[in-house]
């Protein structure tokens, strides 16, 4: 009798029968809305919104928060959180300034060393994680808050200025189609773990792992590798949002950093609702980043004030959130 | 809610019997043509203590949850309890009216809160109190305790109770449960679903002791268990069920061991005689020795390319555990595995090594252990031959979903299209798929665990013939089952547990249904 039980019991997935168009357009529709967006502002503001400068800025200097969310989407998918990613990008920034500024170390040697502080994060989150079993929300939000006051420590509580004039040419001053090559390297990320996810076994088992783990740990996957993999990664890449954040700027500021969580957090999973609908995905990611900071671009030289900002990421993380559940019941849930 | 329960009595055309807590009559229920109750009858009376027994499959627990109100039934049964006629599907209020109270088998007690936060569980789920007095709570958990001989601190944890306690416990969270909401009938039936087989033989007589109390101050109790010596000894009477049919209502003092096994298993030839020609087997290229840990005490085993050996007995008697051990998905205490000339120590195992050794699991729970139902078909076939299908820096897509249809073709999923997910697939569809995945990989020790629960019929066949078809290309197959008449179809050998050990091997043509059952239930 149990068998039938189990039968009945048993969870048919729902929908799964919708039609290719239906499908295209779910995959689409976030550009959609963000096509609509700037038309809908350069149909109010074609001076000043429609320019190719406007979109230049844009483009490049939000390539911090693009490299800060397609660091998030690795861990996520492995089904961890990272909440150190923003301290791991301040810490990562104050200490390139101190060796470059205040110690004279050559720039390169600099950026590895801040490369370096970003794997040694992911390291201690994944220790903590993986060797006693915690939840990753709690020791990453810990790690992060601890991070931040390291990086107060170590730059002093003051922005340092005066970083090389070299890192800020390759990130900010240098231009290819008059966009800032910070631009690119996301984009050379961006591809490179969109590589990964679609062709690689790697990027298979990072899904399993995500999905399954006690199926991915069965099936032989070498579960916690993979995991600290995903934590080394996004501390890697908030060390290279950093960097990029510090070649923006052309100096350190310990604090303003910890502000491109929420927005990054948000550009992640408002980029689960496309391309590929209901997985972590870093096209969908990019195009989220590039479609909220349109938004508020947007409303800003409407001249709406300053809180747009929050009521525009804080909504969208809701919103990213409810779509992804809604609109794909037939993939798992999310978070 | 008076009209939810319908208060009268039953009408004057059917006999109300006053000495019955709960009488059931003309008990029908099908799940897609097959009947699993088929005219059942039951009464309880006051004050005793009623057997349900029954091998897996004969409609014991769907009683029990069209009882606890899981199920509708079909048609118009009556169902009386304590007089008044309940309404189908049973509701929960209807339930605590009519003072029914549940133990199911896992007890339903949360380890991480307290004794006294566990006993009163079940009324914090459904009342709102602005004001707990944990104080005169813990005074009445103790005065409870007392009654009973229970030696519980109320604010201790619960992860600190051996399992007995915690089996005491739940009963008498439950008959006190009983007592308060239905306080002023002093009556109530209390329904025991297997609280037994977890417990060691000195420990169930302390639980029979706290039964026994119970009913002396005026409960009634539905016994339901496998392990026919419990039976014997605690009921007063006892309704047999085989097949979803009664096979037979008895008064305990009057029965034999052997003629209760008699009604359980039946003496009708039974259906399954499917059974496998005997094969000419080569010598064994496989063992483990040794093999202990979890319920089980030692287990040794050698098995022949092409061998399918079937791991069976009560629940709790360890048979199921092995397949885990073996795989290193749970660890074992000590034991080794050797394939050819490959030696493992299973308390070093893990899965990566057993697959790497040629080993493969199918688990018992597929969607939580086996398969992971948010993905597609084909990401789950192609998860253990990434590698292979893998073309210099990229994994072929196409080759994938290829893989994926040619597996899907070979043992039968449908639908065909691999780019479903798996979990909108049915049961037995999703079985046959995580076979596929698992069997391309050309295994030589096949682990399974209840390879065709919640699989339907056709199905269940498809699977036996995939079973037997890896078992000619040469693996060697260990299934652990407690349905014996899947046993009786695929295995060439039967190893029967009890309490960790294997008492009874059966081979061959002594393989039968009721062979396995009565190997099963005998005493040792």
């Amino acid at each position: 009798m149990s068998k039938t039980t189990e039968r009945t019991r048993q969870r048919r997935g729902a929908g799964g029968d919708q039609g290719p168009f239906v499908e295209w357009f779910e995959r689409l529709a976030l550009v959609l809305v963000w096509a609509l967006t700037i038309a809908l502002f350069g149909f109010l503001r074609p001076e000043s919104f429609l320019t190719w400068s406007n979109f230049a800025t844009i483009l490049g200097s939000q390539a911090v928060i693009v490299v800060t969310a397609l660091g998030l989407i690795i861990p996520l998918t492995a089904g961890d959180y990272d909440l150190s990613i923003a301290s791991g990008l301040t810490f990562a920034g104050t200490l390139l300034a101190v060796l470059n500024v205040n110690h004279g170390a050559p720039i390169a040697l600099a950026v590895l060393a801040a490369l370096a502080g970003g794997i040694a994060i992911g390291l201690v989150n994944g220790f903590f994680v993986l060797y006693f079993r915690m939840n990753s929300l709690i020791v990453t939000m810990g790690v992060g808050t601890f991070m931040h006051g390291v990086t107060l420590w170590l730059g002093d509580q003051q922005t340092i200025s005066g970083v090389s004039e070299v890192l800020v040419d390759a990130v900010i001053a240098w231009r290819f189609l008059g966009v800032p090559l910070g631009f690119y390297y996301a984009l050379i990320l961006c591809a490179v773990i969109w590589y990964v996810f679609s062709y690689t076994a790697l990027g298979r088992r990072l899904l399993f792992v995500g999905r399954g783990r006690e199926v991915a740990r069965l099936s032989g996957i070498a579960v916690d590798r993979i995991r600290l993999g995903g934590f080394v990664c996004a501390g890697v890449m908030g060390a290279m949002a950093g960097v990029l954040y510090v070649g923006t700027t052309a100096a350190a500021d310990p604090s303003s950093g910890l502000t491109f969580l929420l927005p990054a957090f948000a550009a992640a999973f408002l980029g689960a609702t496309s391309v590929t609908p209901g997985r972590f995905n870093p096209w969908g990611t990019i195009i989220s980043v590039y479609f909220l900071v349109t938004g508020i671009t947007g409303l800003s030289i409407l001249g709406v004030s300053t809180f747009v900002q929050d009521l525009f990421y804080g909504g969208a993380l809701v919103i990213a959130v409810t779509l992804s559940q809604i609109a794909r019941g037939r993939e798992e849930r999310l978070a | 809610m008076e009209a939810a329960l319908g208060s009268t009595a039953a009408q004057g055309s059917e006999a109300l019997d006053t000495s019955l807590v709960l009488q059931i009559d003309g008990l029908h229920k099908s799940f897609g043509g097959v009947k699993a109750l088929d005219h059942v009858s039951l009464a309880v009376r006051h004050g005793e203590v009623h057997g349900l027994l029954g091998q897996n499959g004969s409609g014991k627990s769907t009683l029990i949850k069209i009882l606890s109100g899981f199920y509708d039934a079909d048609g118009e049964p009556s169902i009386i309890i304590d007089g008044r006629r309940a309404r189908l599907p049973v509701s929960p209020e209807a339930l605590r009216q009519h003072g029914v109270s549940f133990v199911h088998q896992h007890l339903g007690l949360l380890p991480s809160l307290t004794v006294l936060e566990n006993l009163l569980l079940l009324d914090l789920a459904i009342e709102n109190r602005w004001f707990m007095d944990w104080r005169a709570e813990a005074r009445r958990a103790r005065e409870l305790f007392d009654r009973y001989g229970l030696r519980l601190d109320p604010l201790s944890s619960l992860s600190r109770l051996s399992p007995v306690e915690r089996a005491q416990l739940a009963i008498v969270r439950a008959f006190d449960q009983l007592r308060r909401s239905n306080a002023e009938r002093s009556r109530g039936l209390l329904i025991l679903d297997e609280p037994t087989p977890f417990l060691p033989a000195h420990d169930v007589e302390a639980l029979f002791k706290l039964i026994r109390e119970i009913v002396a101050d005026g409960a009634s109790v539905i016994f339901v268990s496998h392990d026919i010596d419990e039976v014997l000894e605690i009921t007063d009477r006892a309704t047999v069920l085989r097949d979803g049919r009664v096979a037979g209502v008895f008064e305990t003092a009057a029965m034999t061991k052997a003629e209760v096994i008699r009604l359980i298993v039946g003496r009708h030839v039974d259906l399954e005689r499917m059974r496998p020609p005997a094969k000419a087997l080569p010598k064994p290229s496989l063992s483990i020795a040794g093999l202990s840990g979890g319920a089980v005490g030692s287990f040794s085993v050698d098995l022949r390319a092409g061998e399918v050996v079937g791991l069976t007995g009560l629940i709790g008697s360890g048979y199921s555990d092995v397949i885990y051990m073996a795989f290193g998905a749970t660890p074992a205490q000590s034991g080794t595995l050797d394939i050819a000339d490959d030696r493992v120590e299973l308390g070093r195992m893990s899965p990566r090594r057993a697959i790497g050794m040629g080993c493969i699991l199918i688990p018992g729970d597929r969607l939580a252990s086996g398969a992971v139902p948010g993905l597609t078909v084909s990401e789950n076939l192609n998860q253990p031959v990434l590698s292979r299908v893998t073309r210099g820096w990229a994994l072929a897509q196409a080759a994938l979903i290829r893989n994926a249809r040619v597996l899907a073709n070979r043992f039968d999923v449908r639908p065909r299209d691999p780019t479903r997910l798996l979990g909108a697939l049915s049961g037995g569809n999703q079985q046959k798929a995580l076979l596929a995945k698992w069997f391309q990989t050309d295994p030589r020790l096949i682990l399974l665990d209840e390879p065709t629960q919640g699989v339907d019929v056709g199905a269940r066949t498809q699977v036996f013939e995939a079973i037997a078809a890896a078992a000619r290309s040469g693996a060697s197959i260990l299934c652990a089952s407690s349905d014996y008449e899947q046993l009786t179809a695929i295995c060439d050998r039967v190893l029967v547990f009890k309490r960790g050990m294997v008492t009874e091997e059966l081979i061959g043509d002594r393989i039968s249904k009721s062979a396995i059952a009565q190997a099963c239930y005998r005493a040792d």
